[in-house]
């Protein structure tokens, strides 16, 4: 594998709240390389939408605070200065944001606000910018982009707002595209013609893409490699198989067993509900000492869980480029721990064993 | 129209309804049976008042709102010798308030909870809680009595003496001009701090824009549009005359013309005046919602 795109070492991020300081990110590292995707998963509240802003500066000054280092084609985002930092916004790395109805400016043409971000790192005219949004419109899929210049907004649906967002974040090139629950706030068939947009661009141009989601499916879909995230820290990460197929921290069995099983059969026209994980995630201004998911936990084997906080340890083969790592006390998989079968123990109705064997059948 | 309409029904039953007789006024001290029953008849004001309410409204649809009582001029001509006055005075006041609200109330949302910030806030509520007649007052003794720098009151027009017509102006603008300011350097804090938390303004941030085009085009310009209401809002208040400084500065305008002719009973005035308040107001909401489809394409059809 080439040089990485992104570096990102010991983030953390500590936001200033009315209820005293909050731990949002506690030392995540990940490094995502080009042409490669990297999925980070987790909870509402897990600290992976902030992760990323804080990348790019783009958390609100004066409350957040951002330590560690973040190099971005080698150069660290964290220490930037402004005016560098603001060049690099757009060509370094480009951003996809979650709800496509209130991510761009309502009172301006789509147009302006592609030509705007062009003319920002460019010294194009005008016409030239115009002529390369066209051109982006068309990329991302849209018909009729010249005409689409001169619309606004809110004449469009939410999936071509969608691919505007995209196009106004390709539209300088990037070599990392970070998108930020880019799918959430669509409609499936959508969210999937968005996914292979972005996985056809991916291919064509190279890039690394950070994809922010608590969607399984998509990380299934799309992903190289996945990050899970909980309490704001990484509790597994590997590539996306060994993650899936063979899950190793309790709040990652949790997250695979939670899924429907659409080839498990409704018993008496009945369907089985949906297995979760009960309770809810720590609040970042009070995480709890230790493992942070304890709590919650349904395995809590080990001593250790409440008191002392688990490294990221690798599981199985560390011979590999991507070892597959959890932090967590119990690493033995459920078929080795044998009687404290994890998936029976999470909520109701649970789908059994059989779908944590092989989840991935369900996620396609 | 209907509006309008509705108004002058409302205008016409307010003024009769205000208890006392224009013609007892009128003769005052030299009252006779005879002469109050000549003058009621001449002023028609010995018709029904459904009549009454025809008769003028008749005439105040060609154009002609009537006599004075007072003075017997028109009341078009009496309104049109005080127009320029008034709308010199609104207009420097709008002004005067643009320029203190938008900076303030920018700054102070740029900066929230910081010393300017509170700062602003003081400002703005001073403004809003101290009495324009004291402050009037308060400029009057500093600087015309003191400083004896500008006219304690009084206008001129501005072809007459453009510089006697700026000194006379400034006192009662600042004025009114900081009162309405104060209001609406609340709006522009809001607004602003609203537009700057919008999420599209991240993305701006996102595609590397410089900082000043970010809050010129994604902020600004988005929180144009609350900023326009209370602009209309505020200059049709000063258009309709802001009584109490134009008494203390002697200022010529329709707020003081209303008030006489209430004193006097003056019904033609009244009416005339009131109703071309309500005009006002209906003008401003027109022009306000038109710049709304200007600012804001969502509001175009």
């Amino acid at each position: 594998m080439s040089a990485p795109v992104l570096e990102v070492e010991d983030l953390r991020v500590r936001l200033r709240t009315p209820r005293g300081p909050a731990d949002v990110v506690n030392g995540l590292s990940y490094s995502v390389g080009a042409g490669e995707t990297v999925a980070v998963v987790g909870e509402s509240g897990s600290g992976k939408s902030v992760s990323v802003l804080a990348l790019l500066g783009l958390l609100p000054q004066g409350v957040a605070t951002v330590t560690g280092r973040a190099l971005l084609q080698g150069e660290d985002l964290l220490t930037m200065q402004p005016e560098r930092l603001r060049q690099v916004r757009g060509p370094g790395a480009g951003m996809v944001f979650q709800d496509p109805m209130t991510s761009l400016n309502p009172v301006l043409t789509i147009g302006r606000q592609l030509v705007e971000g062009i003319r920002a790192h460019t010294d194009l005219d005008k016409a030239a910018a115009r002529r390369r949004a066209a051109d982006l419109l068309g990329e991302v899929g849209l018909p009729d982009p010249a005409g689409t210049l001169d619309r606004y907004p809110h004449e469009l649906s939410g999936g071509m707002r969608q691919r505007v967002i995209i196009a106004i974040a390709l539209s300088n090139s990037p070599a990392l595209l970070i998108a930020d629950e880019a799918t959430t706030a669509l409609d499936v068939t959508v969210q999937a013609q968005i996914i292979d947009l972005v996985e056809g661009l991916q291919a064509e141009r190279g890039m690394g893409v950070v994809w922010i989601t608590h969607d399984l499916g998509v990380v299934a879909g799309i992903a190289d490699r996945v990050l899970v995230m909980y309490g704001g820290r990484c509790v597994e990460d590997g590539t996306v198989d060994d993650v899936l197929e063979n899950p190793s921290h309790p709040y990652t069995r949790g997250l695979l067993g939670a899924l429907p099983d659409l080839a498990q059969p409704a018993v008496d026209g009945v369907v089985p509900d949906l297995a979760t994980v009960p309770g809810v995630p720590p609040a970042p201004t009070d995480l709890p000492k230790g493992c942070v998911f304890w709590p919650r936990c349904p395995v809590r084997g080990d001593a250790r869980c409440e008191t002392e906080q688990p490294p990221l340890a690798i599981i199985g083969s560390s011979d590999v480029a991507l070892p597959h790592r959890a932090a967590t006390w119990c690493t033995e998989s459920p078929a080795r721990a044998g009687s404290t079968a994890v998936s029976g123990t999470f909520g109701t109705g649970s789908p059994g064993t059989s779908g944590i064997e092989s989840p991935r059948g369900r996620l396609r | 129209m209907v509006v309008l309409a509705g108004v002058s029904v409302i205008v016409f039953a307010l003024v009769h309804l205000v208890p006392g007789d224009p013609v007892r006024l009128a003769l005052g001290t030299r009252f006779n049976q005879d002469a109050y029953d000549t003058l009621r008849e001449r002023s028609g004001l010995d018709l029904p008042l459904v009549q009454q309410f025809f008769t003028w409204l008749g005439s105040a649809v060609t154009g002609d709102l009537g006599v004075s009582f007072r003075s017997g001029d028109t009341v078009t001509s009496l309104i049109a010798e005080r127009l320029p006055a008034t709308l010199t005075l609104a207009l420097a006041s709008i002004l005067v308030a643009l320029l203190i609200a938008i900076p303030l109330g920018t700054i102070s949302a740029l900066r929230p909870r910081s010393i300017i910030d509170r700062f602003a806030t003081v400002i703005s509520q001073f403004g809003i809680s101290v009495p324009d007649f004291w402050m009037a007052i308060v400029l009057i003794l500093v600087f015309a009595g003191t400083l004896g720098w500008l006219p304690s009151g009084g206008y001129v027009a501005l072809s007459e003496d453009p510089l006697g017509w700026l000194q006379r102006l400034v006192m009662p603008a600042v004025v009114t001009g900081t009162v309405s300011g104060a209001v609406i350097t609340r709006f522009v804090r809001s607004s602003v701090l609203e537009a700057i938390g919008a999420d599209h303004v991240r993305t701006a941030q996102a595609k590397g824009l410089p900082a000043r085009q970010v809050f010129t085009w994604h902020v600004l310009r988005n929180a144009l549009l609350p900023l326009v209401t209370v602009t209309g809002v505020q200059l049709a208040y000063l258009l309709s005359g802001v009584v109490v400084v134009e008494i203390v500065f002697s200022w010529p305008g329709l707020g003081q013309l209303a008030l006489q002719s209430v004193q006097a009973r003056d019904y033609p005035v009244l009416q005339g005046a009131i109703l071309l308040f309500a005009v006002v107001f209906l003008v401003i909401n027109l022009v306000v919602d038109l710049l709304y489809t200007a600012i804001d394409p969502r509001i175009r059809r």
